[in-house]
């Protein structure tokens, strides 16, 4: 495989695991969530994330050649070989940390996906184009429940500093680029991540002032999701996952 | 039936097949009412295929309106004319026919305004109830039963209605 293909085909990963592993965290939820309403919310989200996930995952089957589907790819492949960012694999925690990992993901992911709309890569300009609208929604709804709970109780508001503080953290890693996806930047294929970081930090810092929060000072970010090294809590969400794929597999109904 | 781009190859038996399909999460409205229909193009062999394409990417009813129009298609004896699923141009809440957004209206859905581009990161102004017609309505939930709908509640008649979501 050419070097360029090699790299298009860890891009495809990379934006189809961030869908895939976000929408499974976000469908622990379901029938779990404070109120019915926001347990629609939450498996709506993950229904509109796995169904992104669903069309990077294709197209990265297709550019490897080895006969693996989204499926495939998504049930099969170890830790090890998935692509996606530490934020999205972080547990859910409470209600709050997850409306902030949500809020800080939808708040990325639309910029990303607004930028990806116009690659030159038809397919991904595609899928772009199409999530670009969908999560649209996600962050207006994180963004409200950002608000209305940073500026609630006196409880509420410890639990979303609680929140921001276990994941900013991991906000550096949104913005990384290595020298494989430099070279499709170049070409106009892949988004230009550093360059999202102004408007992010905008809309971010926008949403938390009328929330009465403050970004927290982080002295090192971690990362590493994008080469396979993840944390612990991947592995345990894969195990419950994959489970019935590995242990039935090419079942069917 | 040419929805929304230039694909439309004239047959009108092949075309009142499509316009008969339903969508299955709203059978009174069908795939030519959504605008899910593309339209009918000529493949590189000869044959012809209808182009279909999704409302949201996680759209669990995706698979079944493309069975739906497959069988449709095999009955009435278009056993030649493949389906496919497109995803761009993506689809928006304004090819949805005006025909389309009375049958919603007539079901108990408040079809989605007009010019969706104006979906922004803002709050969308009050839908106007489909039962009484009363634009004192607000928000219960901006996910409703399935992914193309939110659900609001009017204050006039009290009644809770689906709300189309502009896209």
């Amino acid at each position: 495989m050419a070097p360029r293909d090699r790299a298009l085909l860890e891009l495809a990963l990379r934006l189809g695991d961030d869908a895939l592993i976000l929408g499974q965290r976000l469908g622990e939820w379901c029938g779990h969530a404070p109120t019915l309403e926001v347990d629609l919310s939450l498996t709506n989200i993950a229904l509109d994330l796995i169904g992104q996930a669903h069309h990077f995952l294709a197209y990265a089957g297709e550019l490897e050649g080895e006969g693996r589907d989204a499926d495939k790819l998504a049930f099969r492949r170890d830790v090890l070989e998935f692509r996606n960012c530490l934020l999205v694999e972080q547990p859910n925690g409470d209600f709050a940390r997850t409306m902030t990992r949500q809020f800080l993901f939808s708040t990325w992911q639309h910029l990303l996906m607004e930028q990806l709309a116009q690659s030159r890569d038809p397919r991904l300009a595609g899928v772009g184009a199409k999530a670009v609208k969908e999560v649209t929604y996600h962050a207006r709804l994180a963004s409200d429940w950002v608000v209305r709970l940073g500026d609630g109780t006196e409880e509420s508001r410890r639990r979303m500093t609680e929140g921001l503080d276990w994941t900013w953290r991991f906000v550096d890693e949104l913005f990384e680029v290595d020298a494989s996806e430099a070279e499709l930047v170049a070409v106009g294929v892949a988004v230009d991540r550093p360059a999202l970081r102004p408007a992010w930090d905008a809309r971010v810092g926008d949403v938390l002032g009328r929330a009465g929060l403050s970004a927290p000072i982080v002295k090192r970010g971690v990362s590493g999701g994008r080469t396979g090294r993840h944390s612990e809590h991947l592995g345990h969400m894969l195990g419950e996952m994959q489970f019935l794929s590995r242990a039935y597999p090419d079942a069917v109904w | 039936m040419t929805v929304c781009q230039t694909l439309t190859v004239p047959d009108a038996a092949l075309e009142a097949v499509l316009a008969g399909v339903p969508d299955p999460e709203i059978p009174v409205v069908t795939v030519v009412d959504l605008g899910i229909l593309r339209g009918v193009r000529v493949r590189p062999d000869g044959g012809r295929e209808v182009v279909l394409t999704p409302t949201y990417t996680g759209c669990p009813a995706t698979l079944a309106i493309e069975a739906s129009v497959r069988s449709g298609l095999d009955a009435a004896g278009f056993r030649d004319v493949t389906v496919v699923t497109e995803l761009s141009p993506p689809w928006s809440t304004d090819w949805i026919t005006d025909a389309g957004r009375e049958k919603l209206r007539a079901y108990g859905i408040a079809p989605p305004e007009k010019d969706a581009a104006r979906n922004s990161l803002k709050p969308e102004a009050p839908a106007q109830c489909p039962q009484c017609g009363s634009c004192r309505t607000h928000e219960v939930s901006r996910f409703g039963s399935t992914p193309c709908k939110a659900l609001w509640r009017c204050e006039a008649c009290a009644e809770p209605f689906d709300r189309f979501k502009c896209l």
